[in-house]
């Protein structure tokens, strides 16, 4: 079935006159017309526009004039603008708000000819690991639907597993790609900070938002993050870097590979079934000719606290701009303008945001900033100077992307250190501005768990080569939820 | 450490957040709990190291003075709650 099919694989059959773009866009918008009921993955289907989009690309197809992801359709998370659509970052405080204009993101993949689905569900500014807090209910985990997805890209990943799209953008600020996907059993790739633009992505912490791909593998993450890659003149830290063609180094030989893999990441908190699946994944590429070598991060340890006084600081500083004055949620009947700040903010903001920004507000505060603020980012350069000391011992990480498989609904709610707790292993990446992928490498009752592969910066070639070689030796990566999703 | 009922409203008002009589005694535990959290790195031994603020070492770039950027005010204020004569309004600030 057409759903089934790989970016890559689309890209052929659109080319070998197989189906039409119009024809597989057809097809998935009724199974998100059937399925996502259970799901919730999306937050707006944008069917008219993805039909004219695709009736496009297909003319740009039998005229010669298309590219590898002509005609390929996508979902983009609600955190990306799109023009002329709304865009709501999963909170009430941006339902009705329209976008004036295309994300980077989105502008490219729309130039290179790729289809728009919709806009996929999220954590309310991609502030959650579950998906519990968008203002538009949570998304239900394909693989079990009392599960929750991953977050904050969990509409993202639960389209993808489910074959509602076959690839979607997701943003990762603290592990938002990585474990969704995970949990989800696909392919995540969180690229190095400033190699895909920010502009038109919803800030939520400047210095750790990166935005990344969705797919079923690394092939097709190649492909299109290549397509999102690149300076951008509208992103002030956007890299000037050149972006290397990832699609054309996916089959390197791993022989002589040194993986690292940080002990910290073996802790007690491991689920030891968990740890037995990304141990076997090690043995996988023993078999491919690498070898691997136990490495030690002490400051590891403390990238949880870390980030939750930096991103939380930034985040205060960021949602400052939600005024009710310009765009968003305005309160009824404000009584003078602190008021009207108050009370638009109040009820336009759900629970975690406020919690996050009050955090923040908190350890920027006068008395505080030293002990709070100032510490974390003395601890943010200790960390990363951990990943730079490893990476002249070897040449990507690897370990867990999270301590356990999904979880169910409402179960880490009562108490945000729980939640929080949940992205110990991905965070240290987001702090240091490394690129991070997680692919799929077994299950665990019945549920996908992945393993997470780490590189220094720009190294996404090598990780998504490293990724693709594990994908060519296991079938994890195929597997789908039940047979609902066939 | 906990925080005070009073501290939690200051901070609050700073971030300019309306948090109702129902929710403050919940905000009070989840942000005492959370700063508790944080408080683990006060252990950290971070003698002369430097702060950082950014993942990567570069530097502000710097593009020449001119206008790029054209005139959509109404495309823009479509989003506004409310709009007069190209302004946004707000309530009365000066009597």
């Amino acid at each position: 079935m057409m759903h089934k099919k790989t970016v890559a694989e689309i890209s052929r059959s659109l080319k070998a006159g197989e189906f039409s773009s119009v024809e597989i866009t057809r097809h998935l918008l009724s199974r998100i017309d059937s399925l996502d009921k259970n799901l919730n993955s999306f937050i707006t289907v944008t069917a008219d526009l993805a039909l004219a989009a695709a009736a496009a690309a297909d003319k740009r197809i039998a005229s010669g004039d298309a590219g590898p992801l002509t005609g390929v359709p996508i979902a983009h998370k609600d955190i990306f603008c799109t023009d002329g659509v709304r865009t709501s970052c999963g909170s009430r405080m941006l339902d009705n708000f329209v976008s004036p204009y295309d994300a980077t993101v989105v502008a490219r993949l729309k130039a290179a000819g790729m289809v728009m689905l919709g806009k996929t569900n999220m954590d309310e500014f991609a502030m959650g690991s579950s998906n519990e807090t968008s203002f538009y209910g949570p998304v239900r985990n394909p693989w079990d639907l009392n599960t929750v997805p991953g977050g904050s890209s969990g509409g993202s990943a639960a389209a993808v597993a489910a074959r509602l799209a076959p690839v979607a953008t997701g943003t990762d600020t603290g592990g938002s790609i990585r474990q969704p996907a995970a949990l989800a059993g696909i392919t995540g790739v969180k690229p190095t900070y400033g190699r895909v633009s920010r502009y038109g992505m919803i800030a939520f912490a400047s210095s750790l938002d990166q935005a990344g791909t969705l797919t079923q593998n690394a092939e097709d993450a190649a492909l299109v993050l290549e397509a999102m890659s690149g300076f951008d003149k509208h992103d002030s830290t956007s890299s000037p870097a050149a972006v290397p063609a990832y699609h054309g180094s996916l089959n390197e030989s791993l022989e002589g590979l040194r993986v690292g893999v940080p002990q910290e990441f073996l802790d007690e908190g491991l689920d030891p079934l968990n740890r037995a699946a990304v141990e076997a994944a090690l043995d996988v590429y023993r078999s491919l000719g690498a070898t691997i070598h136990a490495v030690s991060m002490p400051s590891l340890a403390l990238s949880v606290p870390t980030y939750y006084v930096v991103a939380p600081a930034e985040a205060s500083s960021n949602l400052s701009r939600f005024d009710g004055v310009r765009f968003g949620y305005r309160c009824e009947n404000p009584v003078d303008l602190v008021d009207m700040y108050k009370r638009s903010r109040g009820e336009g903001f759900g629970e975690e945001v406020k919690r996050r920004i009050m955090t923040g507000t908190y350890v920027l505060s006068a008395g505080y900033y030293d002990a709070y603020y100032l510490k974390a980012q003395k601890v943010r350069e200790l960390i990363a100077e951990d990943f730079t000391r490893v990476f002249k011992e070897v040449d990507v990480l690897m370990g867990p992307t999270t301590p356990e498989p999904a979880f169910e609904l409402g179960s880490k709610t009562a108490d945000p250190i729980t939640m929080y707790l949940n992205d110990i292993y991905t965070i240290g990446v987001n702090l240091a501005g490394l690129p991070g992928v997680s692919i799929p490498c077994g299950f665990v009752n019945d549920l996908p768990v992945g393993l997470q592969l780490i590189g220094s910066h720009f190294s996404e070639a090598k990780l998504l080569n490293v990724a693709h070689r594990y994908q060519q030796e296991t079938d994890w990566h195929q597997r789908l939820p039940g047979s609902d999703y066939e | 450490m906990s925080l005070t009922k009073r501290e939690v409203e200051n901070v609050a008002h700073l971030a300019r957040l309306e948090i109702t009589e129902g929710e403050i005694e919940r905000v009070v535990e989840n942000l005492s709990s959370i700063i508790n959290f944080v408080d683990q790195l006060r252990g950290a031994d971070t003698g002369d190291v430097l702060p950082m603020a950014h993942p990567l070492d570069m530097s502000q770039r710097l593009r020449t003075d001119e206008v790029s950027e054209s005139d959509q005010r109404e495309r823009f204020q479509a989003n506004a709650s409310a709009v007069e004569a190209g302004l946004y309004l707000v309530p009365k600030v000066i009597e």
